[in-house]
This record gives C-alpha cells, sequence and structure tokens, in this order.
C-alpha cells in the first residue's frame, strides 16, 4: 500500500446534514489512503465544513435530484464512474440497509468482492503489498470474530457505526463537481413518498455512546426508560418483543431484524437475551441489565446487573443520577 | 401472477454455530431449518399470489447441499405450488455474488421454460450470512428494479400490467417506493405473520413437483461458483471469549442506587 491512493468514502447525509459515521468512515479511510468523500444529492452547502472536518482530502459532488428521487440504483452508478476513474484502494459505506444495498449492487457490477458490517478495517501488514485491508466481522451473533479481505477488484466495504473515533484533523476538501446524467434504466424504482421521522430529540440509536432498551418486562410503560435514558443522555432501544406487541416503533428495535449497535454502555430493562437480541447488542463495551428473573440469559452477558423490578429499580437509578447532576 | 420466492436452509440459530476447518459455516452438526426470516417471503408471496385477480403460482427456489431441500419442502407445506433446487457440489463454499450469479442463471431457466417470472420476493437477510444483500445483487444481475425491507407490499393489477409499490423504513424516513413488475421485492419481519403448515397442507406438499437442476442444467459454470471461486477470503474465525462474569446483585430496596454507584465509578455518569 503506497498511502496514496484514494479511498473512496460515501457520505450519509440527509439534505446535507452529515451522520457522524461519516466521520469515522473518513478516519478509517485515512488509515488506507487518501480520503475521498463522495457526496451524492442536494445540501453540499450545509456538509462542506464538516467533511473537512472530518479530514476529507477530496469531495465529489453530484447533486443531481435523481439520487434522491429514485432508489439506490443512481448512486451506484456515480459511484461505479469514480471507481473507475480514482481506481481506489477501497471503497467505505456506512453498514444501513442502503448502504449495503448500493455496495451490493456496486461489487456485482465491478467484479469487486465485499464486505459487510466489519466492526474495523486495517491496512495489509503482511508481505503482500497488494492485498487489500483486513476487516474485523463479529458473527454468529457475537460469538465470533472474523477477519477477511477482498480478493477481487477493488475491496468494498460496509462499515458499522462506533467502529472508530472521528479524527478532528481537518482536510482540504477539494471539491470536483462529477457531471454525469443517470441513466433511465437506474431510474425504474420511484421514491413516491418519504416522510421523516419525528426526532424525539434523543441521540440517534446505532450512534449513540448509551443505549437504553426495553423489553417485555416493561408491561408497555416505557416511561422508567425513557427517563433513565433522558438522565444519561441516551437513546432508547427496544427488544422485538416490545415491538411486536407495539410498545415501541420499529425503528428503535434492537436484535438481528432491527439495528445493531455498539454503544459504551447498554441498558437491558425487562429484556430476557434471545439470541435474536443479543445479535443486535453483543458488542457493546459494558452491559447492564435490570430483569425480575434470575434465569434470564441476559445476566450471563452483563457487566453489572440487578435482578429485581424494572418499575422500582429504574426509578431509584435516574433519581440518584439527576441528584449527583445536580 | 408469477411469484419465486428464494428460500435457504440455515444451522439452527438457538444451537450452538460454529465454522468448519475451511472457514464455511458448519451445516452438518448444528439442524438447519427453513431461515426464519424466509418464512415472512413465503407467506408474503402466498398473500399476494391469493389476492390477484388471476390464478397465480409461487414457485420456490434455493440451492445447496441435499439437505437445503428441506426448505423449499417446508415452503410448499406453506402453500408454495412447486419447487427448485440447485444442487451441485461445486456451491459449497460460494459467497453473496457467486450466491445472486446460481439464483439469477436458474430464474432465466424459470423464465425460459414456463413463462416470465413477474416477481421475486426474498427474505430481508438469512440467519446465517446476515449481510442483506442477495435480493440486490440478484436484482443487478437480472437487470431488475429491487423494492427492499418492505414491511408493506401492494401489487396493482388494473392496467393489464403489475406494478408493485412497498412501504419501508429507512434509518431516518419511512418511504414509499414503487416500480413495474418485474421486480425484485424483499421483506421484513414486520410485514406479516408467517402460518404454521397445516395437516392438510403437509401432505399435500408431498406431491407437489420439486425439479433439481444441476449448474450446468442452469447454464453456470462450476469454475464461477464455490469456495475457490469467492471474491473474499476469510483470513480467521475466531470465538470470542465468553464475557467475563459481571456482578449480579438482587435487589433489596438498593438495587437502583447499586447500580448508579457502578454507573459513577465506571464514569458513564
Amino acid at each position: 500500500m503506497t498511502g496514496t491512493r484514494e479511498v473512496l468514502v460515501l457520505v450519509d447525509h440527509a439534505d446535507g446534514s452529515v451522520r457522524r459515521t461519516t466521520g469515522e468512515l473518513l478516519t478509517i479511510a485515512a488509515r488506507l489512503g487518501e480520503p475521498s468523500a463522495v457526496f451524492l444529492g442536494p445540501g453540499i452547502d450545509a456538509a462542506r465544513e464538516q467533511l473537512r472536518a472530518y479530514g476529507a482530502a477530496k469531495v465529489y459532488v453530484c447533486d443531481s435530484a435523481d439520487v434522491t428521487d429514485y432508489l439506490v440504483v443512481p448512486q451506484v452508478e456515480v459511484l461505479e464512474h469514480l471507481v473507475q476513474r480514482t481506481s481506489p484502494a477501497a471503497v467505505l459505506l456506512p453498514s444501513n440497509p442502503e448502504g449495503k444495498e448500493i455496495a451490493a449492487r456496486l461489487a456485482v457490477r465491478t467484479g469487486s468482492g465485499l464486505i459487510t458490517d466489519a466492526v474495523d478495517v486495517r491496512a495489509a501488514t503482511d508481505a503482500d503489498a497488494d492485498a487489500g485491508p483486513v476487516t474485523t466481522q463479529s458473527v454468529f451473533a457475537g460469538g465470533f470474530s472474523v477477519q477477511a479481505r477482498v480478493t477481487s477488484g477493488t475491496p468494498v466495504i460496509t462499515v458499522k457505526p462506533n467502529s472508530a473515533t472521528p479524527d478532528e484533523t481537518a482536510g482540504p476538501g477539494v471539491e470536483e463537481p462529477v457531471e454525469m446524467t443517470v441513466s433511465d434504466d437506474a431510474k425504474a424504482a420511484r421514491v413516491t413518498g418519504r416522510e421523516a421521522r419525528t426526532s424525539s430529540g434523543r441521540p440517534e440509536l446505532t450512534e449513540a455512546s448509551i443505549v437504553v432498551s426495553g423489553g417485555r418486562g416493561t408491561g408497555g410503560d416505557f416511561g422508567p426508560v425513557e427517563d433513565l435514558a433522558d438522565a444519561l443522555g441516551a437513546a432508547v432501544g427496544a427488544s422485538r418483543a416490545a415491538v411486536d406487541s407495539g410498545w415501541y416503533p420499529h425503528s428503535y428495535q434492537v436484535g438481528q431484524t432491527g439495528k445493531t449497535v455498539s454503544p459504551q454502555l447498554y441498558v437491558a430493562c425487562g429484556i430476557s437475551g434471545a439470541i435474536q437480541h443479543r445479535a443486535g447488542m453483543q458488542t457493546s463495551k459494558a452491559i447492564v441489565a435490570v430483569n425480575k428473573d434470575a434465569e434470564a440469559p441476559i445476566f450471563e452477558l452483563v457487566d453489572f446487573g440487578v435482578v429485581g423490578d424494572l418499575t422500582t429499580v429504574l426509578p431509584q437509578v435516574s433519581e440518584a443520577i439527576k441528584a449527583r447532576k445536580g | 401472477m408469477r411469484i419465486v420466492v428464494c428460500v435457504k436452509l440455515v444451522p439452527d440459530a438457538t444451537a450452538s454455530r460454529s465454522f468448519e476447518p475451511d472457514h464455511t459455516v458448519d451445516r452438518v452438526s448444528v439442524d438447519g431449518l427453513l431461515s426464519e426470516l424466509d418464512e415472512y417471503a413465503v407467506e408474503e408471496a402466498l398473500r399476494i399470489r391469493d389476492a390477484a385477480s388471476e390464478d397465480g403460482e409461487v414457485v420456490a427456489v434455493t440451492m445447496g447441499p441435499q439437505a437445503a431441500a428441506d426448505a423449499v419442502r417446508k415452503s410448499l407445506q406453506m402453500g408454495a405450488d412447486s419447487g427448485v433446487h440447485v444442487l451441485d457440489e461445486a456451491i459449497a463454499g460460494s459467497d453473496a455474488p457467486a450466491t445472486s450469479l446460481v439464483l439469477a442463471a436458474t430464474l432465466r431457466k424459470l423464465g425460459a421454460d414456463t413463462g416470465p417470472v413477474d416477481l421475486v420476493v426474498c427474505g430481508m437477510a438469512s440467519t446465517d450470512g446476515t449481510m442483506g444483500v442477495v435480493p440486490a445483487m440478484l436484482a443487478e444481475r437480472l437487470g431488475l428494479p429491487q423494492l427492499t425491507y418492505a414491511n408493506q407490499v401492494t401489487v396493482d393489477d388494473s392496467n393489464g400490467a403489475y406494478r408493485v409499490q412497498v412501504r419501508r423504513d429507512s434509518d431516518l424516513a419511512t418511504e414509499t417506493v414503487e416500480a413495474a413488475a418485474p421486480v425484485v421485492v424483499s421483506v421484513t419481519d414486520q410485514i406479516n405473520e408467517p402460518r404454521y403448515p397445516s395437516f392438510k397442507g403437509i401432505m399435500a406438499a408431498k406431491k407437489k413437483p420439486v425439479q433439481t437442476w444441476s449448474l450446468s442444467d442452469v447454464g453456470v459454470d462450476p469454475a464461477e461458483v464455490g469456495l475457490s471461486a469467492a471474491w473474499t477470503a476469510v483470513v480467521s474465525a475466531e470465538a470470542r471469549p465468553p464475557r467475563s462474569a459481571g456482578t449480579v446483585v438482587t435487589d433489596e430496596g438498593d438495587g437502583g442506587t447499586r447500580l448508579a454507584e457502578y454507573l459513577v465509578e465506571k464514569k458513564f455518569v
């Protein structure tokens, strides 16, 4: 690895509001080469300073509205064009559904290997100088740690949130417009409606450094869970049981079929800890649980656990924290 | 409407899953079952078939070793009409690009043999690989639009052509997306409540046709698939050390206080 090849990072943003994960991806990109941000869709004016602050050496901009009006494929076309133009050392994308699907199509289109859900990416250190970066993934519900690399084409890697601490060393962020017309083939799946979810005012679930989640044991009352989350400045999550019962929206579900979180602290309240839930939170740095059932499997994972009724334990925690904070 | 549902046999997630020495998933020592997330795809395919104004058909397609046929059988028991199992030793160890290559070739053959496919339905991800990229790759290889992560699917056949609309939750918004068939759809576990096979369904499944095809039947060169053709390589796969046992206290009136003390001590407060 010469360190001078570009590494493309697809910027995750909503109308120019850049998400924290982009900073993490640019930081990882800087380990592998020269970080180039790829900004697609409207909003660059709002994003420019943030991308420089995150260390982008270059910023490719394609502000076509087609990118937001049609699902995934217009973004694939722009990235394919940039891969051909820059022969990057790797392409990094956020590990959310859209990022993974852009990556999937890009990989097939460019004959490239794809690795998803990386929790770490490092430059090759072995004798084989051409070998691509080595990724780390957490598989089988966190039971195994797998290291892998791409062996064909341009490494296309999707990276989970909280996989790096964003480096605050600013980059020049030299802007290069990408002038291209999105093909008609890319406009087959039209987005006909988009309702932004109202913000809870709490941190975003996948990005939060603390997550407090509630499950069946809440009995449907998330009040104590939300109060503790607010005392800790945390995001709120929910188990599948709570979501299936209609107690909390699906977009807050933590687990195999919901969000995967990897915060500094995960607080599981009234959650038994089924394998499907563990798949979504087992890589959390510290795990705390409150559950009435001393036999709940969640207690096998915890750093600190309380066997007790969450409706009395959680308010006591919240009060103690508030008292301390004054 | 002619619907194909792609299904996969996976190791039971509640068992102790592991890897073979070549870093492929151990599919022998743990019982296999139809991936839970594919049950939602089968259920949705059946509902779309049954809601259509004209007669329709659901074909369950799988690939993999002999045992993978169980995934097709379960789909037939739930109500699918026929099945295809692509069985070939060369498939072992295939990565997602190779999987999508075989599935795309299989769908092309189905279309050529028995008429065009209008809709392909997949689960949002498998419960073993969990990448969730095969539906998008399959759409890419077939040159079709994808409508993925659907919480709701609506098929409109009022104008002599099928239009498919889905509702989905992205990270920050709820979206509606639509495309003209043929289209590849993937569905989440929010979309429906999969049925259990009835006794009648189990008996009827025994008489339903299942075709077994080799790679040469579907026109895929064995050198393009399998572990040796994978575009990624696993360097190592290691069991994580179990999390060291923490402190568990029983609440005797001060459980919350002790938890708060822990959080302060660890500087979370």
